[in-house]
């Protein structure tokens, strides 16, 4: 790269590696279009799409609107049903009454179903500090965990590896965390999902703990319920004595009819199917088995603060804006540093993060991931196919702009801005910068200095005319002489 | 009608062409144009950069310039979509009511040139002729932001000689956004890539946009690849006429046609 590679923020450092990845270029661009084509078609095939968008955006804004009177509702109606719930205001703490569950059954192994929140607080980190193990059991997570890799997307962590790497992966890693993939497996997709489930078997019947997330909570009857293509969610919430889900609190709806508008955009968003194949609903505690809820603030309440970057918590994970988005297909999951990725992870990482104090909430804090959270809002061209696409219609771009506002700038840059709005505040001074380039346009190198030299690396800059066109308004008197 | 027109500060500066084939063809339509001097900048890229203190000044000034006109046009879908979408937002946060009502009572008179052409005016045939083949390339604030969907190529269909080609993924960003292109220099060199190979891909002598904003983004990779393919202003192409010139044997390399003599109409050249 060039010269501008030096002293760059995190994400374009991060992205400026990974555009020259071909394998990783070549493994999004084949599954992000993929995805892109199927969800296009059975969303276009809804008439009331639109209808259905604003009725999901509608709910959850109300929801979050009136988020303590649901909460504490949700809360009675699970310990009715015979769940216990406990609040947890930050990771730390989320953290620590899971591993205190988990050690008071004895136990020192967990399975996992899919769950964003809890990678959120990195919980399998914080448990394995206590000893315990967590084994991932969604087909993906279970290749990013058998690989040592970082998740890089939210519906399909594993998306920058392919059938090839993924055999490598099987043959190199399984044995150690249980059952081995066998010596001869090809990298057939059925063949790999075949290693997978002889080997999470095991993990499934041998397992007296499992962890969970979920999609969605309703208020009115104290339900969880979770989506998924594989079923091994499933196994983990009906095999297991235990069940602890690590749920935010914005994943709340009111009433279990609401469902009807989720369980359409969720689908049709996510996988692009018009119904996952599995869904599970439970409420409180089944004969014999012992649930735990644990709702998790974790930055949301200070979110729900700003009137702007809000709606961020609307989301409901379902990743059609990573898919659609252009910066994300060619800078991959990773470069954003957070496990929340694309588009969505540019808006909602830097709030989360920032929401650590109420004072630090109009700056970003300089912190380790403060370079990287300034950067994550100028991720993006602000194209807007991420709020074409979302479902509950969050205004991406409109965060960005509304977040870049609140980030530090470079000096070099401030005094640029300044300067060009002293010249825009006076015609007069922009004619005499306008004349002043007619005048020096001949001596313009072909490659600019400084930060410019980002545009005239790849990018020839345009010829300077010789009379901008409001001189040639005065001097032909419009056109007319 | 009295329409001012409202040129941009990159238009202006560094597009004068684009601006000249604006008033051919809307005096060609029968438009009165007048063009405020006063009118700078719209304030885009200091707010899409995170500075709309600065921004908030310049929709001040652009808001008080463009008072009291039956109409206002500009050949930028993004300035158009800066006006009518940031503004009511801006005037949301900045202090004074009379910016808000200043707001309300401008930003809806802004108009796309292809809006202003197609919803206004109600003419697609605007007497254009032009035999080349064109590719058309959406750009996002026209595409997502004004929905300005297929009155630009409903425009361009009617052109006398023009042969419109379909542009495979055409609604994709071309990676300009603005400061984007410089605070992202990689990505936005991988998306300007893609949309390079699309427009090869499409087989035309000219690239059309409703932005001179992209077309300089993509222009600039095409000239540097050397790729002998021709950026267009949509307003150039419709301002052509038979009776004009044809293209300079610089064409676009941007070293043919001199700015500035004032005839100014179809010189895609002028680059
Ligand atoms: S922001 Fe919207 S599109 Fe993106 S993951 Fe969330 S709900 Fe889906």
């Amino acid at each position: 790269m060039s010269g501008t590679f030096l002293g760059m923020p995190a994400f374009p450092r991060n992205a400026a590696a990974a555009v020259q990845d071909s394998q990783l270029r070549f493994n999004l661009r084949k599954a992000t279009r993929t995805i892109r084509g199927k969800r296009a078609a059975v969303v276009g095939e809804l008439p009331d799409w639109a209808a259905l968008r604003e009725a999901g955006k509608q709910i959850k804004d109300h929801t979050l609107r009136n988020l303590d009177r649901y909460l504490l509702q949700l809360e009675e109606a699970v310990t009715r049903a015979g769940g216990h719930v406990h609040w947890a205001a930050d990771a730390a703490e989320a953290n620590r009454i899971v591993a205190g569950l988990v050690e008071a059954t004895g136990e020192t192994s967990v399975v996992k179903v899919k769950s964003m929140a809890t990678q959120e607080i990195g919980l399998n980190e914080a448990l394995a500090e206590r000893g315990i193990t967590a084994y991932e059991t969604d087909l993906a997570e279970l290749i990013v965990q058998l690989g040592d890799d970082w998740p890089s997307h939210i519906l399909v962590p594993a998306i920058h590896r392919n059938r090839s790497e993924i055999r490598e992966i099987f043959r190199e890693r399984m044995g150690e965390w249980g059952r081995p993939a066998p010596e001869d497996l090809s990298d057939d997709p059925r063949a790999l999902a075949e290693a997978a489930r002889l080997h999470l078997r095991e993990r499934f019947l041998a397992s007296e703990v499992a962890i969970s997330g979920a999609n969605f909570m309703i208020a009115e009857t104290g339900t969880l319920v979770v989506l998924e293509s594989e079923g091994n969610g499933r196994m983990c919430l009906t095999l297991p004595r235990t069940l602890i889900s690590v749920v935010g609190i914005e994943k709340l709806l009111p009433a279990w009819r609401d469902l009807e508008v989720f369980l359409q955009l969720l689908p049709r968003s996510s996988t692009g199917e018009r119904m996952n194949p599995y869904t599970s609903t439970w409420t409180g505690a089944v004969e014999g088995q012992e649930f735990h809820l644990v709702l998790l603030d974790n930055g949301r309440t200070a979110v729900l603060a700003d009137e702007v970057g809000r709606q961020a918590l609307r989301c409901i994970r379902c990743s059609a804006c990573l898919n659609v988005c252009p910066v994300y297909e060619r800078a991959g999951g990773h470069a954003y540093g957070s496990v929340y990725p694309g588009p969505i992870g540019a808006i909602l990482t830097p709030q989360l993060r920032a929401s650590g104090t109420v004072a630090s909430r109009d700056r970003l804090p300089p912190s380790a991931t403060g370079d990287l959270d300034a950067s994550l809002p100028y991720a993006s061209s602000l194209c807007g196919a991420c709020f074409e696409v979302c479902p509950v219609a969050i205004d991406i771009p409109e965060v960005l702009v509304h977040l870049r506002a609140r980030t530090p700038h470079p000096r070099a840059e401030r005094l640029g801005m300044r300067a060009a709005g002293w010249v825009f505040d006076r015609p007069v001074r922009l004619a005499r910068a306008q004349r002043l380039g007619g005048r020096l346009r001949r001596f313009l190198p072909r490659r600019l200095p400084g930060p410019l030299s980002a545009w005239t690396d790849t990018r020839d800059i345009p010829d300077v005319p010789a009379e901008s066109f409001r001189d040639w308004w005065d001097r032909t008197e419009g056109g007319t002489r | 009608m009295r329409v001012a027109l409202f040129i941009t500060c990159v238009n202006d500066t560094l597009f004068p062409g684009t601006g000249r084939a604006v008033v051919t063809l809307l005096r060609r339509l029968g438009c009165e144009v007048g063009f405020p001097r006063a009118q700078t900048c719209c304030g885009q890229m200091h707010l899409t950069t995170g500075y709309p203190r600065e921004a908030a000044r310049l929709a001040r000034r652009l808001t008080d310039v463009f008072a009291g006109y039956d109409a206002v046009v500009t050949p930028s879908g993004s300035c158009a979509a800066m006006v009518r979408e940031q503004y009511p937002r801006l005037a949301r946060t900045a202090p004074g009511p009379s910016f808000a009502e200043a707001v309300a009572e401008t930003a809806p008179k802004v108009h796309d040139l292809s809006e202003f052409l197609v919803d206004v005016l109600g003419v697609t045939d605007v007497g254009a002729s032009f035999p080349h083949r064109v590719v058309y390339h959406p750009t996002c604030h026209s595409l997502r932001g004004l929905h300005l969907g297929d009155r630009p190529a409903r425009l361009l269909r009617s052109v006398r000689g023009l042969e419109l080609v379909p542009l495979p993924g055409a609604e994709e960003c071309c990676g300009f956004g603005g400061t984007f292109a410089v605070k992202n220099p990689a990505v936005s060199a991988a998306m300007c890539a893609d949309k390079v190979h699309n427009v090869m891909a499409a087989g035309a002598e000219v690239l059309c946009a409703a932005d001179n904003s992209c077309l300089m983004h993509i222009g600039g990779a095409l000239r540097r690849q050397r790729a002998g393919v021709r950026i267009m202003h949509l307003a150039e192409i419709l301002a052509a006429t038979g009776d004009d010139p044809p293209p300079g044997p610089g064409a676009g390399t941007g070293k043919g046609a001199e700015a500035g003599k004032g005839e100014g109409v179809g010189k895609g050249a002028v680059r």
